[in-house]
């Protein structure tokens, strides 16, 4: 159903990728879940071990596959299960969203929310206002804007990614 | 007419400051062995070769072709492509050109505010006719043309296939002399690589024993603010040095002298997008964890942007600014189809 509108560039939903940490927000999504809590199914959720795992470039990454936003998700300060992991992301974030800022990107498409394992409540209002305020924004789609950009130029389809060579992947 | 069997070699020039030629010379006495051992068959900016003397060749005949700079115009694109069909091995050389370098930079713009800032408000400009560059002009009944000025800039590789890239701003006299000796000896590593070591800098530093085990910032400085102590990790000393995520090959030198690596020589292989991954470094060193004195420790970064990504812009996973503005003008392709 919604996997199937994903990429497919004429989705009219936005579609938000969200990065929870193993034991605290993935933990509340879980409880959100078991507790038949509704939420909008725009999310796709990827659990990693700690907020500090969150290498700034899954963030750019999922943007410019089509992400129209990006949540983190992280233990509250002071609660890292590994004492500090969630600092780093929040320093990452701070900087990252200064970056994203001066790209075009609008402030509200990067968040990053504190939530415990006991807060299924807070991942069902995260979700649900996350997708509110980025359905007024509109989508961002990127890889279209890309293939828009590319028009200009005079041979060959869509150039895909500078680093792809380097990386030995699609870049994607 | 040649009627040797040196291997031909062409150098071009697209969206670069000339910094790369600058290093083709910088090879010294070392140039003439070169010279001696291929056919140079274009190099506009040494040599009297025109376009056409390329289109004449018969595709694949040029051994190898260097091209260094950007690619911002549509002129910059036809040579990428004419060099391609032309060369059997295309080299992205210099930064520019491997990830779209200072140049690239303009992708924090659109092409209407770059033609505004230089045709109607610069200081030095009397323009009050709002003249604009025209792709085409009559003069004398004849339509006179120049190329269409892209409103993104683009790495090499994004507008033709690459086989080798010739990391920095520009590529030191070392690594060319390695790339032309692994080329004449046919030594030459797989395709798609990038002809210098892939190991961080900071392995690579005269500096690195100072290194602290674990680096905590508290305030960013830049090299202006500061006495540099030449026998202390730049990093420690709170200088933003760009060593952690940066390739090595170009032997340290800004470290050598005493400033910090701004990151010309661009990411090792494994790094997909290179401006955040020098956030995930430098971010994480961040000495804080109260948000409020972590913004105010980043906010001694004055221009993120411009600072990670000074080199990589175009070659990064958001390639540009996002904005709405569509190309000012039709490609030029349209104009050629007309011409």
């Amino acid at each position: 159903m919604d996997e199937q509108r994903v990429g497919t560039g004429d989705r009219s939903e936005p579609t938000i990728v969200a990065f929870f940490c193993n034991w605290c927000t993935y933990t509340a999504a879980d409880l959100a879940g078991t507790s038949r809590m509704k939420y909008p199914a725009n999310v796709r959720i990827i659990r990693v071990m700690c907020s500090g795992r969150i290498d700034p470039q899954f963030v750019v990454d999922a943007f410019a596959q089509g992400a129209d936003g990006v949540l983190i998700g992280g233990c509250h300060p002071g609660d890292c299960h590994y004492a500090e992991g969630n600092y780093k992301a929040l320093c990452r974030v701070v900087l990252l969203r200064r970056v994203l800022h001066e790209m075009g990107i609008e402030d509200a498409r990067f968040r990053l929310e504190w939530i415990s394992a006991s807060e299924g409540e807070k991942v069902a209002r995260v979700i649900r206002e996350m997708t509110q305020t980025i359905r007024g924004l509109g989508r961002l789609d990127l890889p279209g804007r890309r293939a828009r950009w590319d028009t200009e130029l005079l041979g060959r389809e869509a150039a895909e990614p500078a680093m792809a060579v380097l990386t030995g992947s699609d870049g994607r | 007419m040649s009627t040797t069997t040196k291997p031909q070699v062409a150098f071009y020039w697209c969206a670069a400051c000339g910094g790369c030629e600058e290093a083709v010379v910088d090879l010294a006495e070392d140039i003439l062995t070169v010279a001696d051992a291929v056919e140079i068959v274009l190099w506009p900016v040494a040599l009297d070769f025109k376009r056409a003397d390329v289109e004449a060749r018969p595709d694949g005949s040029i051994a190898v072709a260097f091209v260094n700079g950007a690619i911002r115009t549509s002129e910059q694109e036809e040579m990428a492509h004419l060099l391609r069909r032309k060369a059997q091995i295309l080299i992205a050389f210099g930064a520019c050109s491997q990830l779209g370098g200072i140049p690239g930079l303009a992708n924090l713009m659109d092409r209407e505010t770059i033609l505004r800032a230089v045709y109607d408000e610069a200081p030095s400009m009397v323009n009050p006719e709002g003249t604009r560059p025209a792709e085409t002009f009559p003069v004398n009944g004849q339509a006179t043309t120049l190329p269409a000025f892209h409103n993104t800039v683009r790495t090499l590789d994004q507008v033709v296939e690459v086989d080798y890239y010739l990391p920095g701003c520009p590529p030191t006299p070392k690594v060319i002399k390695d790339a032309v000796m692994a080329i004449l000896e046919g030594k030459l590593p797989p395709r798609g690589s990038v002809l210098a070591p892939d190991v961080a800098l900071c392995d690579q530093c005269p500096l690195k024993a100072t290194k602290p085990e674990r680096l905590l910032i508290s305030a960013f400085k830049r090299p202006h603010e500061v006495l540099i102590d030449p026998e202390t990790c730049l990093l420690a000393q709170g200088l933003l040095c760009l060593g952690p995520a940066t390739r090595g090959g170009c032997e340290a030198l800004c470290l050598r002298g005493h400033m910090p690596c701004t990151g010309c020589f661009g990411p090792t292989s494994r790094v997909q997008d290179f401006g955040a991954k020098l956030i995930s470094a430098i971010g994480s060193a961040v000495d804080a964890t109260d948000p409020g004195a972590i913004e105010a420790i980043l906010a001694t970064i004055p221009d993120p942007v411009g600072t990670f990504y000074r080199y990589s812009l175009p070659a990064s996973r958001l390639r540009r600014k996002v904005s709405d503005a569509a190309p000012a003008v039709a490609p030029l392709s349209k104009a050629a189809e007309a011409a």
